[in-house]
């Protein structure tokens, strides 16, 4: 997983709340088994529409998604992540996620940023006002910095430093794998195995 | 220090935590990974890539049930991206030593069914699979919960999962459901006062009399849908019902183990003085068949109730989020719920397409026609659950009143599979979501129990069996 400290790019202010993961890509496009090339399932039934605020020319090249509150709720589904950021977004704000999104999220290295939804409105409105504003997101410090805007956002600290030195987690694990071995010498003999 | 049900279950499976003050998660074990073809093949191209094995094959299941077709299910799927994602998952099961039950095998159908069915989903146990409806095996008493593909990699490759421990919530429910009102209608009253995201950070354990007095199956419905609110996980203390329900199940403890296995699982119920972080008390005596009008599952009216005016709402976001669910719905406020025709009913599900489901819709079906121009698709969640409904003799309830009785498999309840709504096409389904497209891209979905499915099939219109004329049994 690449580093993430910094970064800084223009938003799409994404008006709804509620987004689940079926909307952010629908099932029809998960029936692939590699891990790139899920830009084109992005929002894919909204996208149809010539309106929608990702087809507009003003957002073209945007890296930071500003969502209403409930944002990646539903399905567990990983390729929303993987969508996302295949489609360019580094960075997703709102003001709630949903867990399991969340946590894909920082698995598969887009920061996931929640901030109030005082500070979604207003990155709302810097964005319509101005489409070409500068986000800058910084994860060291966990701060949001737009225009005159700087305002904190929250993700977990472990989190945080998995992202920002790029581990992988499995690496981690293994580190502990006689933890591992000597836990499964104590489990009930009766658990069941399915061999 | 009392403790509540999930953390005990939690305790237990803490292989290491962080020294205190660190933010570090817990490392959890995990006694049982399901899984399926969807969200599987990156993960196992992962393991592949690092050169690393499944540590514990033997704790790990996997079934083919979101692409499978329901009809012709003894040829090749004819879908070719479908069929290259199933023969996926056989080609990583057989290289890396994992189980799997495939479709034209007798163990085959939804992940979420296949686990209790063969008594592998037990009290006490962690239980993850990456799919979110995973919270259904809570109903034992184990600590379930879906997760993403990476996550998969990392319980194949390590049989353990990172993981913060979430806040606890009780949601108690006094009382007893009235007659003809079923599990489904009391989660989705549940969801509809709490929203779809009112339950997030917390592990809920669902408790009081209205919820001891449910069957598994019914208890399953419930666990299932914590994730349509939010919650990490729902559960339930195992008790009297979950032990009927397990024991001489094929992968349940048998003799001297069985004694031991419940002994231990009798422990595992929180203790009279521990504290929630959360709790909410609802009385199932107010509760009444409940429908959805919108497109999230918190988007619901009882069915006596009318489609609300968006007006009314005092959040603005809720608002303008009500108004474009209207749209997409085709629907105006204020219509009577009753008033609304369907197109096509779907029983079937890892929510509600168990057999005591089949056999409540059956019994509304029984003597009755399916309305003209209405479809009734009936999927069993499992080959065990059609032939077990088979022998009872519900399919051909099912046929003779015009409905269709299919093969295993999660079918309508997502459009990944052959059976979809088209565009503006209308359902009463019996599955767990009704977001936009999920049925089938323009589909337009409200979410109904297996009771209201069976007595809307019978009116074409949205019903509950209250509103049927008297049962004209055939003689």
């Amino acid at each position: 997983m690449e580093k993430f400290t910094r970064h800084a790019g223009t938003g799409v202010p994404l008006r709804r709340s509620n987004v689940d993961t079926d909307q952010i890509i629908p099932a029809v496009y998960l029936k692939r088994v590699t891990r790139t090339g899920f830009e084109d399932g992005l929002f894919a039934a909204w996208r149809n529409d010539p309106e929608f605020v990702t087809n507009r020319p003003e957002h073209t090249g945007a890296s930071v998604l500003v969502a209403g509150p409930d944002f990646g709720t539903g399905s567990s589904r990983e390729h929303a992540v993987w969508a996302l950021m295949d489609y360019g977004f580094k960075v997703v704000v709102s003001s709630r996620f949903g867990d399991i999104f969340r946590g894909n999220s920082g698995k598969a290295g887009l920061v996931a940023a929640q901030v109030t939804h005082d500070v979604v409105e207003q990155l709302w409105k810097l964005i319509e006002t101005e489409p070409t504003t500068e986000i800058v997101v910084d994860l060291r410090e966990r701060t949001i910095q737009a225009d005159a805007l700087t305002a904190p956002f929250e993700i977990d600290d472990y989190t945080r430093w998995r992202l920002l030195e790029g581990l992988d987690d499995i690496d981690i694990t293994l580190s502990h794998v006689h933890d591992i071995d000597a836990y499964e010498a104590t489990r009930f003999s009766w658990k069941p195995a399915t061999l | 220090m009392p403790r509540t049900l999930a953390e005990k279950v939690w305790d237990e499976h803490v292989v290491r935590s962080a020294a205190p003050g660190k933010s570090e998660p817990d490392l959890l074990y995990i006694d049982l990974h399901l899984i399926h073809e969807v969200t599987s093949p990156q993960a196992f191209e992962g393991l592949r890539s690092a050169g690393r094995s499944v540590r514990r094959p033997d704790l790990t299941l996997a079934t083919e049930d979101h692409n499978v077709p329901t009809l012709d299910v003894d040829k090749p799927i004819a879908d070719p991206v479908s069929r290259m994602q199933v023969e996926t998952l056989r080609r990583n099961a057989e290289e890396f030593g994992v189980r799997l039950h495939p479709l034209g095998d007798v163990e085959q159908g939804i992940v979420h069914v296949v686990g209790p069915q063969l008594g592998l989903s037990q009290p006490g146990m962690t239980i993850v699979c990456g799919d979110s409806h995973t919270s259904t095996h809570g109903a034992f008493g184990a600590l379930a919960f879906g997760i993403g593909t990476s996550e998969v990699e990392h319980v194949l490759a390590t049989q353990t999962l990172m993981q913060a421990r979430p806040k606890s919530m009780a949601v108690t429910v006094d009382g007893s459901l009235p007659g003809g009102v079923t599990a489904k209608d009391l989660v989705l009253s549940l969801i509809a006062h709490t929203g779809t995201g009112g339950g997030q950070g917390y592990i809920v354990e669902y408790r009081g009399s209205a919820i001891a007095e449910l069957s598994m199956e019914a208890r399953m419905t419930i666990c299932n849908m914590s994730i349509e609110w939010g919650a990490k996980a729902g559960l339930i203390a195992p008790d009297q019902t979950t032990f009927d329900y397990l024991e001489g199940r094929p992968e349940a403890p048998q003799g001297a183990d069985w004694a031991a296995a419940v002994e231990h699982w009798n422990t595992l119920v929180t203790d009279d003085d521990a504290g929630f972080d959360a709790e909410i008390v609802l009385d199932a005596g107010t509760m009444a068949p409940f429908v959805t009008w919108g497109t999230n599952p918190g988007q619901g009216v009882p069915l006596s109730e009318s489609v609300p005016d968006p007006g009314e709402l005092t959040d603005e976001g809720d608002k303008v989020t009500a108004q474009k669910a209207l749209e997409y719905m085709g629907l105006a406020a204020g219509t009577p719920m009753r008033d609304i025709a369907v197109d096509t009913v779907f029983v079937g599900s890892c929510t509600n397409g168990r057999i005591e489901d089949l056999r409540a819709a059956a019994e509304v079906i029984r003597g009755r026609r399916v309305a003209d121009g209405t479809r009734l698709l009936v999927v069993p969640g499992s080959v065990r659950v059609r032939l077990q409904a088979e022998q009872e003799g519900l399919d051909v309830v099912f046929k003779e009143a015009g409905g269709e009785w299919r093969g295993a498999g999660c079918s309508m309840c997502l459009g990944m599979n052959p059976d979809q709504l088209a565009p503006g096409e209308r359902s009463a389904s019996t599955s767990n979501r009704n977001f936009e497209g999920r049925q089938g891209k323009g589909g337009r979905t409200h979410l109904v129990s297996p009771l209201v499915a069976a007595a809307t099939a019978v009116t074409g219109r949205l019903a509950s069996p209250a509103d049927l004329p008297p049962h004209a049994r055939r003689a």
